[in-house]
């Protein structure tokens, strides 16, 4: 299939391309260099609100900007659907903790739309201990601006760092996971003690009987009793919240046997599920593990319907990933509108896209001097070490471990990504093939 | 069975590298990460495994191949012939090896250190480790300590229950005891974790041979004066430490502390706080599993 570079091929962080940085110190102390990326812009969320209009990104300096999608000009075909920015705001400061001694960071791990009610969008952002809810006004004819503003804050009930939050279809409650506990809440309240406490509580009772950390949780797209969290040894839950309060007891477990022939020293870390997503259907899992994307039938709970190999190549060079700590990369993982298509990102910007029906899959690159605007992406290839290279191949031992695709989006009815790599966030669109087949 | 054709480094270089990401973890912004240490913790596992295992392989060869020199010399004393120099090693591990004491796969603190047998010899570098009771001068651990260092209990004969080492070992050793909070520095010592002394590399046959050190360790540290203990310890193992050369050591003391400190149980060391339920580990000291979770926990 092919994507074209939609209109607007890239977009530059909030604070000014890093080529045009005057060399003052930024507040962070470091000296804006020609390729020195500043790591306060580097873009740690993505995501599209119900409708595709909308599109947030959450940075490690704690900022959130969101961009609108400008309706469609007949005069101007080529504007079509371009994504602007509509607003810029702080959305969580650095933080200590001096009873424990904590610095907490203010890096966006994740940021949730709610459905729109009213006039006003409202989103929920979070760092590693505190939830907020914004309210995102529509931009009225009359207004200069957006102000966006802190409805709620959802602070001091997690202990461990907050991985995943997910909205439920109900729209009144919403889960925050952590690496030991999932919290349900009620987006009106805010005080801990009339929130649901604990509907998953994995702390042992002795702190040396762990084995496993929950990785990532997501409610049911329809079901508001269903929820699924993944683990650090690549199972998933899913669990029922009407059989009782504390779902300790999962409904389904979703786990594949591991193969005693390939066991190494980073079994654990590989297998490690990083993120997992419902398909818009309901009817399917999509998890990421280090090297894997698997798709799961929720009637299916010994083995994965279909597994796709991100990079398989990097198999053999796990002792060196291990080495540098890009083994504890987390990268996420998409369906398209239709769920045929999951896209996942992998290292040197690249990123993958399978398709479930025709079993195709294309390697794509997000970076400026590989795409012009408006040009059709080309599809690269990873050659193995020493194996035949064609032509704009490329060798794992060329690959830059420094560049990685961790957070990936989609529009949820048309064929539009958006893709983070490091600081900068480009949008493809498929201008062909705009309706989702 | 882990397969480690495809790993580059060898089980020790792990063990090392996945300690420093441990230590590190506890500087980096945003507070100790659960989920990596953990993962890390299962890699350091799987190193041990692959290491204990090669020792295992290691020692029984040693010991084959010091049967058949026993049957040599028995056949020798029948026919007076001069003995090697390397007979005469062999057969002082061979003793080392066997006599030890039967608790504890992980030297502790009361063993020889034949490795300091004539460091030219190839043999020495794998040299057995063991407690020796029958040294005067050795101070009986106490049994609680074995089960901290204890690795897996297998039951294994004597002989084999002494991972080989190599010479490369820690020239001293700081220990805090929480009880006494006396700090211990022991010349010539080895860590209740081969893996450790391994990971460090200090002072390889730097020292004078053949020495009997007497080691004293404290009990394994619970932290229930956490920090400012922690932090005493560290300052005055740096103290100790300072006329040592090894620029490496520095980092490497502070590895150690951290492991004696991680005998104890892993939610005395996730919290922060003083915690009164956190009792002297003597009690809550456990196998392997326990050591490499504890290390998750700070």
């Amino acid at each position: 299939m092919a994507v074209r570079c939609g209109a607007l091929p890239e977009i530059a962080p909030p604070m000014g391309e890093d080529t045009d940085a005057t060399p003052t110190l930024n507040h962070r102390g470091f000296l804006p260099d020609h390729n020195y990326v500043t790591e306060a812009d580097i873009i740690s969320t993505v995501e599209f609100n119900h409708t595709g209009e909308l599109l947030a990104t959450g940075d490690k300096g704690g900022r959130v900007v969101i961009f609108q999608r400008e309706p469609e000009s007949k005069t101007e075909p080529f504007s079509q659907g371009e994504y602007n920015v509509y607003s810029t705001f702080q959305s969580h400061e650095p933080e200590f903790d001096y009873l424990k001694s904590l610095e907490i960071e203010e890096k966006i791990n994740k940021i949730r739309w709610l459905p729109q009610q009213n006039a006003a969008h409202f989103l929920l952002s979070t760092n590693d201990k505190t939830i907020k809810l914004w309210k995102v006004p529509v931009l009225m004819p009359m207004d200069l601006m957006v102000e966006v503003s802190p409805r709620r804050v959802f602070a001091n009930a997690h202990t461990y760092h907050v991985n995943s939050i997910s909205v439920n279809s109900d729209y009144e409650t919403y889960m925050s996971a952590d690496d030991l506990r999932i919290n349900l809440w009620h987006l009106d309240i805010t005080d801990r003690s009339f929130s649901i406490l604990y509907i998953v509580d994995i702390k042992p009772a002795n702190m040396e009987d762990l084995t496993e950390v929950i990785t990532a949780a997501e409610f049911h797209p329809h079901h508001c009793n269903l929820f699924v969290y993944s683990s650090s040894k690549g199972t998933l839950r899913l669990c029922d919240m009407r059989e009782a309060a504390l779902c300790d007891k999962h409904s389904k477990l979703f786990e594949e046997p591991e193969d005693p022939s390939a066991r190494s020293f980073f079994s654990e870390i590989i297998s490690s599920v990083s993120d997992v997503k419902f398909s818009h259907s309901g009817r399917y899992l999509l998890t990421r593990d280090y090297l894997t994307a698997k798709v799961w039938d929720l009637n299916m709970e010994s083995k994965p319907l279909e597994t796709y190999q991100v990079h398989d190549y990097l198999r053999s060079k796990l002792c060196s990933l291990y080495e540098n700590d890009c083994i504890f990369d987390k990268f996420e993982c998409a369906w398209n509108g239709s769920d045929s298509v999951i896209m996942t990102g992998a290292y040197n910007n690249f990123f993958r896209m399978f398709d479930r029906n025709t079993k195709r899959d294309v390697t794509l690159e997000a970076s400026r001097e590989s795409s012009k605007p408006r040009a059709v992406l080309k599809p690269r290839r990873v050659c193995a070490a020493g194996g035949k290279r064609r032509k704009d191949d490329i060798s794992v031992d060329s690959l830059d471990f420094t560049k990685k695709i961790l957070h990936t989006a989609w529009h949820p009815s048309e064929n539009i990504i958006a893709i983070a790599a490091t600081n900068n966030l480009y949008i493809f669109q498929d201008k062909l093939n705009s309706e989702m087949h | 069975m882990i397969n480690t054709m495809e790993c580059a480094v060898d089980a020790q270089s792990l063990i090392s590298i996945s300690l420093m990401k441990i230590h590190n973890s506890r500087t980096q912004r945003g507070g100790i990460k659960l989920h990596k240490n953990l993962l890390v913790s299962y890699v350091l596992r799987n190193a041990r495994q692959v290491y204990i295992k090669e020792k295992y392989a290691e020692i029984y060869r040693m010991q084959q191949y010091e049967e058949v020199m026993t049957v040599c010399n028995e056949i020798q004393e029948l026919n007076p012939l001069e003995l090697d120099a390397e007979d005469a090693d062999d057969e002082e591990q061979a003793r080392a090896a066997c006599c030890g004491e039967e608790a504890s796969l992980c030297g502790t603190a009361c063993h020889r250190d034949a490795a300091q047998q004539p460091a030219a010899h190839g043999r020495a570098e794998s040299a057995l480790h063991g407690c020796s009771p029958l040294e005067d001068d050795h101070k009986e651990p106490e049994p609680s300590y074995y089960r901290s260092c204890c690795m897996e209990a297998s039951p294994v004969s004597h002989c084999d229950q002494f991972p080989a080492n190599s010479s490369a070992h820690c020239n001293k050793t700081t220990v805090l005891d929480l009880d006494t909070h006396v700090v211990t520095t022991v010349e010539n010592g080895y860590l209740h974790q081969d893996c450790c002394c391994d990971a460090l590399q200090c002072g390889q046959s730097a020292q004078s041979p053949a020495k009997k050190r007497k080691v004293e360790f404290g009990c394994c540290i619970s932290d229930v004066e956490e920090v400012s203990d922690f932090t005493a310890a560290r300052k005055r193992a740096k103290r100790e430490d300072c006329s040592y050369s090894n620029p490496d050591y520095t980092d490497t003391s502070n590895i150690s502390n951290l492991i004696s400190i991680f005998g104890s149980g892993f939610s005395g060391l996730l919290s922060r706080q003083a915690d009164l339920e956190q009792i002297c580990s003597k009690q809550v000291l456990a196998s392997l599993g326990a050591w490499t979770r504890a290390i998750v926990a700070f």
